[in-house]
């Protein structure tokens, strides 16, 4: 045990490591937003609810089913995505004519339903969910104890947003869809389903949140209210990154994460608000995001 | 965004419509008779309400700028007023101008922040930033936390009239309400609210035709913070209440819903709009957490449905502005 600063190591590194894997939330959450932005043109105010989604299809799938938690990391974004694809073809597709504002309005609403749902029936107290067998246990690096289950999310959610990385900016696929964002009907005129790409789009980002729920459980509980004050930070991480990166929205991700555990370190009063901060410094001194292009 | 078409040209002596003055009249008459069949806190509730709305419906209504955080100002406002007329003893009048001052220069930072970024940019950044002053309003001492500032006197407006009394309670917001929304009348009316409008309609035009478009929205977002201030200030005095439920996001919602129930860019809508919304609340308070999910559902419903609103389908129908 030694101390950095005056603060013993522990504390540092156990606030980084937090830090760390709330940067894997932001990334995850983050990615998703601009990947469905790039194709859909709409904001996803309901992606909070939708990560909330994915950690109570692991919950009640323990509870009622007996799935454990590596067949939810498949189960829970693939029910939660196919809700998101049912969405698209009710909801969504009939604003993509309309202001951008709708989407935002839209999405809102659902929001509010499917938290409300949610609340009505469980409460707004955590309901706890137990870390894997094969993750318990830790750790002893000598300066900090690690848990396994901590440092399997940063590794997991690291591997997820640099597959999306390579899917969309290295592959045929990721091609079909960068140029559809560019120009969707030079795309169709090529023969390409623009308007299915669209739907599974929505439906893969929507996972992405969910995929994060999952891994959220075992840290922070399952909580009906788990994503509504956290997509207000994921739009501000949005903000600073600027959507029009697949890389810069993983890396600000990250770095706000460890940003926001320093603070909690160093000045734990503004550990709530730094991540606003930084947005406005960033507003003001590069208005188009750090990653952005043009505004 | 589908709007009514305005018909009253540039010049500001025009003369208002006859179906606006003819609804203006209605609406006046309305709420003098109005306490005699309807519990007046309801009214007066409503009524912030209906101002905060259309202070909101200023920014949406007539400039295209989604503000998702318009509870900053509104719940600030509140807590000065609140914080001023219990601590420090100042009659309702100063206290309430204390919370629009306040919100006017919060609308002058936002604002300044905000409007570096278009569209879904703005939004984004206005409930950003409402909700880092969320964390302020909860963490700071003069707020008093979860608890919020409670038993706020109400006081003598101006010294003389003594506004515990319900009936002059009531005026006093009524009086509040229609010099706001004849303010507001007046701004969308004048050149400026036209250039307003042309920001709306085609920003890049307005400014190849030499407009400062930035300044225009700074303006009319300042103009519409502080409008919402005066909502939240007059709230704290008649409930005697500041709390952290004026500054949330949810509050920032429910004025968004507001407006959009009772038409995007109408004059009158956020009003109607604010009453409905209020009522609904009342009466389903009893089913609890399903009150968010109908929320929910109108927001949705009006969206896919209903983008004009009640007063844009009603005025739509019957070709009249309102």
């Amino acid at each position: 045990m030694f101390e950095i600063f005056g603060i013993p190591s522990q504390a540092l590194f156990g606030q980084l490591l937090l830090g760390l894997i709330n940067g894997s939330f932001y990334a995850l959450l983050s990615l998703g937003l601009a990947v469905i932005f790039g194709m859909l043109n709409i904001i996803n105010f309901s992606h909070g609810a939708q990560y909330m989604m994915g950690a109570f299809v692991a919950f009640l799938g323990m509870q009622y089913l007996g799935i454990d938690y590596w067949w939810s990391l498949i189960v829970a974004p693939i029910v939660v995505g196919l809700s998101g694809v049912i969405i698209e073809r009710l909801f969504l597709q009939r604003l993509y004519k309309l202001d951008h504002l709708y989407g935002l309005l839209l999405t809102f609403g659902l929001a509010l339903i499917i938290q409300g749902v949610f609340r009505n029936y469980y409460g707004s107290s955590g309901l706890p969910y137990r870390v894997p067998p094969l993750l318990q246990g830790g750790q002893n690096l000598g300066f900090m104890f690690l848990p396994n289950y901590r440092a399997w999310v940063i590794v997991f959610s690291l591997v997820i947003c640099l597959a999306t990385w390579f899917v969309i900016e290295r592959t045929k696929l990721g091609s079909y869809l960068r140029a559809a964002t560019e120009n969707p009907t030079l795309v169709r005129a090529f023969g390409i389903n623009v308007p299915r790409m669209i739907t599974l789009t929505y439906g893969f980002g929507v996972g992405l949140a969910a995929l994060a729920g999952v891994m959220a459980a075992p840290i922070y509980n399952v909580n009906p209210q788990m994503g509504a004050d956290l997509i207000i930070v994921v739009f501000a991480v949005v903000v600073i990154g600027g959507m029009g990166s697949i890389m810069g929205a993983i890396v600000t991700g990250f770095a706000l994460g460890v940003i926001e555990g320093l603070t909690k370190v160093f000045f734990p009063e503004a550990s709530n608000t730094v991540i606003f901060v930084i947005m406005a410094i960033v507003l003001l001194i590069r208005p188009a995001g750090l990653f952005g292009r043009g505004a | 965004m589908e709007q009514v078409k305005h018909t009253a040209g540039i010049s500001p002596v025009v003369l208002a419509p006859r179906s606006e003055v003819t609804a203006f009249a209605i609406m006046v008459a309305l709420l003098i008779i109005a306490p005699s069949f309807i519990y007046p806190m309801f009214l007066m509730k409503a009524l912030c309400f209906a101002l905060f709305a259309c202070a909101f419906n200023l920014l949406i209504g007539y400039v295209g700028l989604l503000s998702f955080g318009h509870a900053l100002f509104f719940g600030w406002a509140s807590y000065v007023s609140a914080y001023t007329a219990k601590i420090w003893g100042l009659p309702p009048e100063l206290a309430i101008f204390a919370g629009v001052i306040i919100a006017a220069g919060l609308g002058l930072v936002v604002g300044l922040l905000a409007i570096r970024r278009q569209g879904i940019y703005f939004s984004m950044i206005t409930l950003a930033l409402a909700q880092m002053m969320y964390f302020f309003a909860l963490q700071a001492r003069f707020t008093g936390g979860e608890d919020g500032i409670q038993a706020v006197p109400r006081g003598r407006f101006l010294g003389v009239l003594d506004l515990s009394n319900q009936t002059n309670m009531y005026f006093f917001v009524v009086a509040i309400f229609l010099g706001s929304f004849l303010l507001i009348y007046r701004i969308i009316n004048s050149p400026f609210g036209e250039v307003l409008k042309a920001v709306r309609e085609n920003e890049a035009r307005a400014i190849s035709l030499g407009y400062k478009t930035d300044r225009y929205k700074l303006a009319a977002f300042v103009l519409s913070a502080t409008l919402a201030g005066l909502a939240g200030g007059t709230k704290a005095i008649v409930f005697q209440l500041a709390s952290l439920t004026d500054v949330h996001w949810s509050m920032s919602g429910e004025v968004i819903l507001m407006t959009l129930v009772g038409g995007l860019g109408t004059v009158f809508g956020p009003v109607i709009g604010a009453f409905v919304i209020v009522a609904m609340e009342n009466y389903l308070a009893q089913f609890g957490q399903w009150v968010t999910v109908i929320q929910g559902v109108i927001f949705v419903a009006c969206v896919l449905l209903f983008r004009r609103g009640i007063i844009g389908e009603i005025a739509n129908a019957l070709k009249i502005k309102l």
